[in-house]
Order: structure tokens, then C-alpha cells, then sequence
């Protein structure tokens, strides 16, 4: 098992470096002088001279992507033109609206997805069954930005008024203060990596009002997810739906599930037990390779209902020509991605052994 | 072994086995009883509900797009509210439809005017004509290139193979928006540069595919009948392998489409795609985005057009699938 784990982390080692390469080359290897690209087409030749001594520019290809790769390893990302400050500090501070943004999303699509995919599957053809199929054609078709903008006309303009109402943007309303998750633990004299971990995860709201128990902020920031949520889950919900429809439908197919109905089990646990746990593989890899969609939905919604995580950080990177962050942006998403695809992997060795063996 | 296995989107259904299914099986209904698969293939995609429906929709969308001077009342890009002396002050912009008690003497905007006084039917019925070229022609641009590279991996195998498939994992490894609007940020915002991101962000996908049923194919009986026969190597990629290795492709691009046209009309939403005042309908939404809440059927029409015509191609795509895979039921 052991050696599983390690063997795959290895293979990620050279897409890590390819990755790196690839944000890299983006920016010096397409068309477009990247000083025109941080300074506007109209930069002087002077301005521009400067711009290319300053960031090393000037320097052979293989030599500047040296500097960039060491830069990484350190931690550092660049500084942001628009704001003026290191990309890693600006990341870590809008990273937890994003990973909780994403989770809460997650959670929704897969369970809701599971739930759907087996009762269509449990009765083929069904009403309920025709009705998920459509839903799930429906959810993958519309634009992310369009149903988070109809989301908040119904919840916020036709719904206003009515106890159903959600609000449409930001994450806390007006005059909600929460306290910051050092200061209620209280460590605000703690300094150091140990004092980032802590401001990182007091950044995701939900999870630091849970734990610090302030109920009316917690609910407030969960209320405040719930619209962009659902406007993120859409898609995943749609093709996890999708995924364990078919997988199921093929293991109830099979002669042991006959035998189990013909011995009298129950068909729910029939369904459930015999059938589901051996359909949800393809839905696990599923899951994982879901989250390129959330990523990239993730910046529409973020842009939509104005909340600032990484998303909305490289939508406002590209009207200030900020080309850094997008840049680190892009870096991160993909390493995010690649991460939790180890994940998915060794977790699917976990749950097949035939995997591990091969 | 593979780096991470990376299927994208809404093309789960079509892994390698499918491909594998897809390619042998065209073979297969090539030799059993040529001159029938056309019309075999062609009835067992209508027998298919979601390609009867995802078919309508496409045969409206292309309607429209064809008709589009003649369906659309107005100009699209010029603002025919202004010279007929509407203004927006007075709500002068909302649709007016006579039919539903509108005054005759006003002129007739059955979806009303946009922010700049232009006719928004007019600018949703034109914005079929881009939605149709974007999605076709980037998809088009991905899969030669895709299909070449996936041609020759497969074709070629060893260490080419190697080299070439990995690099296309590494770029499956990005989310799709995320590194189009960094190629798109270098390359400088306008719809053809939108198109080359995201088509750039595609090539892995038809690569794959290619290389899935080129491998398939290269083993079949047929391959060697003709390497017998002395044929050169050329030959048999692009006589033999190539006409048989179509079907997947088309299934994996139809189902592109789709994704392509989402993609581009997300980037047109955020000001990098296609710029004012062409009518395309991310653009649409994104201009009037601020008048959601008190003219919301300027982000409706365009935004259920959009839907429509991406629902068309999943649709169509998920009934080719389903038609050509021999492994499902018949």
C-alpha cells in the first residue's frame, strides 16, 4: 500500500515540473510582449526596458525560468502590480473563501448526485428517472454566470420580503462583526507560519464561527453560501448524477445481484449494498475529476456573487492587467487540482484492492 | 502507467473502452456491409430520444442563424432606440409588444433595448451566427491538431508516444477557464484570441481520443492485409487509420461544441472574449449584468439562448454516443 502511494506521488513529480513549465511559458513564449501585457500597448520602449531589467526579463529563457522555478520553491510568487504586495500573502488571504466556496458546493453535488443517480437507477425509466436525466442535461447546458444571475433575481428580487430570501453577494451582511479566529483562541501576540495556518483557516468563516460558536455569524455566513453554492454545484451535481446512474445500472446488471434478489434480500439493500458500493468507484474518480469544472466555475461564481477568493482575484487581475496573479492563479488551481487527484487515486486503492495489486 | 487519469467534462460516458468500441465497431459495419452504415448509423441515432430532441434544438439554432437577416427586425450593432427618440429615463427600453396593448405609435422591441438602445431580439437572434461559428470553428481548430498529435502517438508508439501524451496530461491538469484566461491575457482580449485559448485548452481531449482509436484500429486485420499488400506507412494512417478512427472524434467534437461555445461565452462574460457592440451573448449579459433587477429579460434572452444551443449539442452528442457504442444495448 505503502509503496502505492509513494509510487504515485513520484509520477506526480514530473506533471508538477510540466505544469510549472507550461505557466511559464505562457506568458514568455506565446505572442505578446509581457511588458505590453503588464503595461498597456502604449508602454514606452524606455518604461519597457525597465520593466524587463526589473523582473529579469533580459536574462536567456533557461535562466529566467530557473529564477522562476527557485522563486517557487521559496514561496514566492511575485509581487502584484495592481497591488503592490506579494502574491503569496494576497493568495492565502482569499484561498479559504474559495476552498470553502468549492467544499460547500462539493458536498452539495455529491450527495445530492449520489441520491439522484440511485434513484434513477433503482427504477429505470421512471418519472423519476426521466425527470434526474433531463435535470442533468439541464445542469450541465446552462452557463455557470447565467444561473447564478437568475439565482439571485428569483432568491434575492422575486423571493425579497418572504422568509425565503437570500442575499445576493459578499459573504457576512451588513453589521455582522465576527471575531477573528486568533483573537477568540486568543493568540493575536502568536507570530509565525503557525499565526498564517491560523488566520488561513479563521478566513473560512463558516468553519470559524462553528468552532468558536458564534451562532447568529454562522448562520449568517452559511446563508450567505448557499446561492453561490448551488450556482457552483450545478455542474458536478449534474455529471456525479450522471456517472452513478450508469455505474449502478451496469452492477445491477450483473448475475450476483440476480442471486441476491432471488435469495429475498430487500431491494433497497440490494440497491444500496450490494449494487451501490460496487458502482462508486467510477463515481469517486468522478468527483475528482470534477473539480477542473469547480475551479473554473469557481472564478464565475466568485466574480457573480462578489466574493473575493482566488476567482474573483484573477477576474480583477485581468482589467488592471495584473499578469503575475493570473499567473499564480492559474499555478495554483492546477497544483490544487493535481493534489486532490493523488488524493482520489490512493483513496481509490483504499477502496479496491485490486488497484494497489496491479 | 498514466499520470493522472483526466477525463474531461461531460465527456465521462467516453472513455478509452468506448473509443476502443466506437472505432472497431465502424470497422466492424464497414466490412460486414458497406453502403448501409450511413443509413444504419443514421437510424439508430434518431431511435435515440435525447438526439431527437438535441436535433431540434440544433435545427432551430441553425435556423436562426441562417435566417438571421430576415428574422431580425433591427440592426444588431446600431442603436435604433436612440434615433427613434426612446429614452431609458422613461422606461421607453422595456419590450414592447403591440399584440399585448403596447401603443401602436411606439415602435415595436419585443425584448426591448439594451443599455445602448439596441434591439435586443435582434442582437439575441444574431448572436446564434457567432454562438454557431465560435463553437464549430474552435472545436474544428482543436481537433485537427488533436487528431494529429493522438495520430501520431498512436501510430508511432514508443517514446514519441510518450513524450507527446504526457504533455497533453499536463495540460488537462489546468482548470479549462483558469488557463484560457491566461493564454487570452497574453495574447490580448477579442474573440479570435478567445477562440485560440480555449481551442489551445482543448487539443488534449480529441488527442486523446484520436490516440485511444488509433490504437484500436492499428491491430485490426485489415492493417496488416494492407502492410502486406506493401502499402507505405503514410498511406495507412491516412487512408486506413484515419477514416476509421472518425467516429469517437466526432462524438468527443459534437460534445465539444458545446463546451466550446460555454467557454467562450464565459470569457466574452468577463471582457475577454468578443467586444462591443458585436452581438454575442456572454457580451450581452455582461453589459447589462447591473440591470438584473429591474430589466431582467436582458440576461434572460440571451442567457436561455445560450442554454438552448449548448443543450442541443450535449443532446445530440450524448445520442451520437449512445448510437455508435456498440457495447450498449441495441
Amino acid at each position: 500500500m505503502l509503496q502505492f502511494v509513494l509510487r504515485r506521488m513520484l509520477l506526480t513529480v514530473p506533471v508538477l515540473i510540466g505544469v510549472i513549465f507550461v505557466v511559464f511559458a505562457i506568458a514568455r513564449i506565446l505572442p505578446g510582449d509581457p511588458c505590453f501585457v503588464a503595461l498597456g500597448q502604449r508602454a514606452t520602449p524606455e518604461a519597457c526596458a525597465a520593466f524587463d531589467a526589473r523582473y529579469g526579463l533580459n536574462e536567456p529563457i533557461f535562466v529566467q525560468f530557473g529564477i522562476f522555478v527557485s522563486d517557487l520553491f521559496r514561496g514566492d510568487l511575485g509581487e502584484s502590480i495592481a497591488y503592490g504586495r506579494p502574491i503569496s500573502l494576497i493568495l492565502i488571504e482569499r484561498l479559504p473563501v474559495t476552498i470553502e466556496l468549492t467544499l460547500f458546493a462539493l458536498t452539495i453535488a455529491t450527495f445530492l448526485g449520489i441520491a439522484l443517480g440511485v434513484a434513477s437507477a433503482a427504477r429505470r425509466n421512471s418519472r423519476t428517472d426521466v425527470g434526474t436525466m433531463m435535470f442533468a442535461n439541464f445542469g450541465v447546458s446552462i452557463p455557470v454566470f447565467v444561473l447564478g444571475l437568475i439565482l439571485i433575481f428569483f432568491f434575492a428580487v422575486v423571493l425579497k420580503d418572504t422568509p425565503f430570501a437570500l442575499p445576493p453577494s459578499g459573504r457576512l451582511s451588513a453589521g455582522v462583526i465576527i471575531i477573528p479566529l486568533a483573537e477568540a483562541w486568543g493568540m493575536q501576540d502568536l507570530d509565525g507560519p503557525l499565526r498564517v495556518v491560523i488566520d488561513f483557516l479563521g478566513n473560512m468563516y463558516v468553519f470559524s464561527t462553528l468552532v468558536t460558536g458564534q451562532w447568529a455569524a454562522f448562520g449568517d455566513a452559511v446563508v450567505h453560501l448557499i446561492l453561490p453554492a448551488i450556482a457552483l454545484a450545478t455542474i458536478p451535481l449534474a455529471l456525479i448524477a450522471r456517472m452513478t446512474r450508469s455505474s449502478l445500472l451496469e452492477v445491477l446488471g450483473q448475475d450476483y445481484i440476480r442471486t441476491a434478489r432471488a435469495k429475498g434480500v430487500l431491494e433497497r439493500r440490494v440497491v444500496l449494498r450490494h449494487g451501490l458500493r460496487n458502482a462508486i468507484l467510477p463515481v469517486v474518480t468522478v468527483i475528482g475529476l470534477t473539480l477542473g469544472a469547480l475551479l473554473s466555475g469557481a472564478v464565475l461564481t466568485e466574480t457573480i456573487f462578489g466574493l473575493t477568493g482566488i476567482g474573483k482575484t484573477i477576474t480583477d487581475s485581468i482589467l488592471g492587467r495584473d499578469y503575475p496573479v493570473i499567473q499564480a492563479v492559474t499555478l495554483i488551481t492546477a497544483v490544487i487540482y493535481l493534489a486532490v487527484n493523488l488524493v482520489v487515486d490512493v483513496s481509490y486503492a483504499f477502496l479496491d484492492p485490486r488497484i494497489r495489486l496491479e | 502507467m498514466k499520470a493522472p487519469s483526466t477525463v474531461p467534462v461531460g465527456l465521462e460516458g467516453l472513455d478509452e473502452q468506448a473509443v476502443a468500441a466506437m472505432a472497431i465497431g465502424e470497422a466492424a459495419a464497414l466490412t460486414a456491409r458497406p453502403g448501409n452504415l450511413w443509413r444504419d448509423t443514421a437510424k439508430g441515432i434518431l431511435r435515440q430520444r435525447s438526439a431527437q430532441v438535441g436535433l431540434l434544438l440544433l435545427t432551430i439554432l441553425i435556423t436562426t442563424a441562417v435566417l438571421a437577416p430576415v428574422i431580425a427586425p433591427y440592426d444588431p450593432e446600431v442603436a435604433v432606440g436612440i434615433e427613434e427618440g426612446l429614452s431609458q429615463a422613461d422606461g421607453e427600453f422595456a419590450p414592447c409588444v403591440h399584440l399585448f396593448g403596447c401603443p401602436e405609435e411606439q415602435p415595436q422591441h419585443i425584448l426591448g433595448l439594451d443599455r445602448n438602445g439596441r434591439d435586443v431580439f435582434s442582437r439575441v437572434v444574431w448572436g446564434s451566427r457567432v454562438s454557431l461559428y465560435v463553437g464549430v470553428l474552435t472545436v474544428g481548430f482543436a481537433i485537427v491538431i488533436g487528431s494529429v498529435i493522438g495520430a501520431t502517438a498512436g501510430f508511432v508508439g514508443g517514446g514519441l508516444d510518450n513524450v507527446l501524451m504526457r504533455i497533453m496530461d499536463i495540460l488537462l491538469v489546468f482548470p479549462a477557464l483558469v488557463l484560457a484566461i491566461a493564454i487570452v491575457t497574453v495574447l490580448g482580449a477579442g474573440l479570435i484570441n478567445a477562440q485560440i485559448a480555449i481551442g489551445l485548452v482543448a487539443i488534449p481531449i480529441y488527442a486523446r481520443v484520436m490516440r485511444a482509436s488509433v490504437l484500436s484500429v492499428r491491430e485490426r486485420d485489415f492493417i496488416t492485409a494492407s502492410l502486406a499488400l506493401g502499402e507505405s506507412r503514410r498511406g495507412i494512417l491516412f487512408r486506413r487509420i484515419f477514416p476509421n478512427s472518425m467516429t469517437p472524434l466526432i462524438v468527443a467534437g459534437t460534445l465539444g461544441v458545446a463546451g466550446a461555445i460555454l467557454e467562450v461565452a464565459a470569457l466574452s462574460f468577463l471582457g475577454l472574449g468578443a467586444q462591443p457592440p458585436l452581438a454575442e451573448w456572454g457580451s450581452m449579459i455582461a453589459l447589462d449584468r447591473n440591470q438584473l433587477f429591474n430589466a431582467p429579460w436582458l440576461i434572460l434572452a440571451p442567457g436561455i439562448a445560450l442554454t438552448i444551443s449548448v443543450l442541443g449539442f450535449n443532446l445530440f452528442g450524448d445520442g451520437l454516443r449512445d448510437a455508435l457504442d456498440p457495447r450498449l444495448n441495441r
